[in-house]
């Protein structure tokens, strides 16, 4: 790896702003507690889920709706492995094991189907939830006759960590994939895939070793978030909605930055965690007009709003930028 | 008659009988994705207004809800036109490529479905509703169907047919047909590309419009209905190969058959039974069974 690279003041300043970042989040149980735990532990689980679906879809240009698959999934294996009652291993373990699980499905996905092209992966994708969710469903009902599965309870503040965890893990993989050689194959990919392939990159290996790493945060945070819910179903742990969140989440925060897709999520899992439990209608409405208008007006999300208002307020100057 | 010809005979007719709806379902969405490319997540909902509207019209205002399949059609083929003018011809132009329209339609359209899923729950309420019409039983050849069904049936096929013809014959038909060949080559030979993207989305409004008036009178109606249909919709149009009408008319009938023969063994099996086809066909013909 080149050393030089990290010398540059392109990356100490927002290094060290993270490091600060960092430092005041894995502090902020000592300070606030409480509630503001609860909510900062839904605002990481979304940027995970964001920032792994950006992993994957920014770069390559392929639209992935297994977002709650891979969830679902790692919720899934929370709940067999940390039953209520009788709990072998260890939180950590069971993390580790829901993330590795979801990878397997994506690697099996990804083999099978990242050879389709546009719409149609998005729609198999999509697909993918609504087909593990009815067969779970069946299952549950006709043969283990089990309606819903309680979840070993863990206090608020080690869910956090671990959620911090794996947010600082899924950041740090982001960074330095784009980085990487790697990234940039995955980059050439989504800007041509023949031209990709004739310059001697080997892209189904490719997309899918990125594919099955980006599902691994997922399956990891899912994990997580069953010792959260402490009760589930297959309709519980398999909502399509949330593999429609990452995506708008990523686009109203705006996927040219690094920093687009955390703010994107940060923004509307607050909004949801102050909305949804007292007028359910309203945000889903406000979500869906949310939507419609970031796609008319602001194609870049919020954060592309950054430089274009400074531009308008330097008067020009920097028109460069 | 021996038993097992009863039953066969039965899953059969029942088969094509949801398969009609699917049909009508499908060639909406059908003229919305493989004309306009939009691939409208929202469909459902479509379905939903024309059925909750039908529900009222015949509850408050007691309107025969065959007389409200014309009432209600035009007014969600406005909706449907002006919509597709105001806000994906918006975006058709904005985008630099039709993998990115595609994208962000798609996007735009799940932002419509949270939209007119949530005023319907404001408007009408979360419960179940439904009323009875024509809910009596017709007996062909041993098998016994409500009236309502086959009702729907005959509407599914002839609103298909005209449909069909309708592309053949006209003027507008073969600007529909030439802009679903190539809109670009169309526009340069003088078709209203704009305009005619719009009636093709405000058709397929109109027809989920219609089967939403015509499912309202079997079904219990919920505000959260319509992505179910919008699913089936999306599995039938890749079943009978994008942009084909008659592959997805076709197809609606093939998979109302496959539904019916599943739920015959396995009921809670149907939905996953409709996905591993769809998932399979995807990976071996994803060009669809009449797919050029």
């Amino acid at each position: 790896m080149d050393i030089t690279r990290f010398k540059s003041k392109g990356f100490f300043i927002p290094g060290l702003i993270s490091l600060v970042l960092l430092i005041l989040l894995a502090t902020l149980p000592l300070s606030l507690g409480g509630y503001t735990v609860v909510l900062v532990t839904t605002i990481l689980m979304y940027a995970i889920l964001t920032v792994s679906w950006v992993l994957f879809s920014g770069p390559s240009g392929y639209m992935s709706l297994a977002s709650a698959a891979f969830f679902g999934v790692g919720i899934y294996i929370g709940a067999l492995l940390l039953p209520n009652t009788g709990q072998v291993l260890p939180l950590l373990v069971v993390v580790v094991l829901g993330g590795l699980a979801s990878s397997i499905v994506a690697l099996g996905v990804g083999a099978l189907t990242l050879r389709l092209r546009g719409i149609y992966f998005a729609i198999f994708t999509f697909g993918l939830v609504v087909l593990i969710l009815e067969v779970l469903n069946w299952w549950e009902h006709t043969v283990s006759h089990i309606r819903g599965r309680f979840v070993m309870v863990v206090d608020n503040e080690t869910i956090f960590y671990v959620m911090l965890a794996i947010f600082v893990a899924t950041m740090l993989t982001f960074f330095f994939l784009r980085r990487s050689k790697f990234g940039l194959a995955l980059q050439s990919i989504g800007q041509n895939e023949e031209a990709a392939a004739h310059s001697g990159v080997n892209v189904t290996m490719v997309k899918v070793l990125t594919f099955a790493l980006s599902a691994f945060f997922v399956g990891a945070a899912g994990v997580v978030w069953a010792t959260r819910l402490t009760y589930i179903d297959p309709y519980i742990a398999f909502n399509f909605f949330l593999s429609f969140l990452p995506v708008l989440m990523a686009i109203f925060g705006g996927i040219g930055q690094i920093y687009g897709p955390v703010v994107g999520a940060a923004i509307f899992a607050y909004l949801q965690e102050t909305l949804q439990t007292e007028f359910p209608e309203v945000y889903m409405l406000t979500f869906g007009i949310v939507l419609v208008v970031v796609i008319l007006y602001l194609p870049n999300g919020i954060v592309g709003l950054i430089p274009k208002l400074w531009r308008r307020i330097s008067g020009g100057q920097h028109a460069n930028t | 008659m021996p038993e097992s010809i009863v039953t066969i005979l039965d899953i059969a007719i029942g088969g094509l009988l949801l398969g009609g709806i699917y049909a009508l379902i499908a060639m909406g969405l059908s003229l919305q994705y493989g004309v306009a490319r939009v691939l409208n997540i929202a469909h459902g909902e479509f379905i939903m207004i024309g059925a909750f509207s039908t529900f009222t019209l015949y509850t408050v205002l007691g309107i025969n809800p065959l007389v409200c399949l014309a009432i209600v059609g035009p007014i969600i083929f406005i909706i449907g036109f002006l919509l597709h003018q105001t806000l994906f011809t918006r975006l058709r132009i904005a985008a630099p490529n039709p993998g990115a329209y595609e994208a962000s339609s798609l996007l735009a359209a799940f932002g419509l479905l949270f939209v007119i899923q949530n005023l319907a729950l404001l408007g009408w309420g979360a419960d179940f509703r439904a009323y009875s019409y024509l809910n009596f039983g017709v007996n062909i050849w041993g098998a016994i169907f409500s009236a309502n069904k086959l009702v729907i049936l005959g509407f599914a096929v002839g609103i298909g047919v005209a449909f069909y013809l309708f592309l053949i014959r006209t003027r507008l038909g073969k600007a529909i047909r030439s802009a679903a060949q190539d809109p670009q080559t169309a526009s340069l030979m003088g078709v209203n590309i704009n305009r005619v993207l719009s009636i093709c989305f405000g058709f397929g409004a109109l027809m989920a419009g219609i089967a939403g008036v015509l499912i309202s009178m079997r079904v219990p109606l919920n505000p959260a209905m319509g992505l179910q249909y919008t699913l089936i919709a999306i599995i039938v149009i890749v079943l009978g190969g994008l942009g084909s009408i008659p592959g997805s008319f076709i197809g609606g009938f093939i998979l109302g058959i496959i539904g019916e023969v599943v739920t015959h063994f396995e009921p809670s099996l149907s939905l996953a039974a409709y996905y591993f086809i769809f998932m399979l066909l995807l990976l071996v013909r994803p060009k669809g069974i009449f797919g050029k």
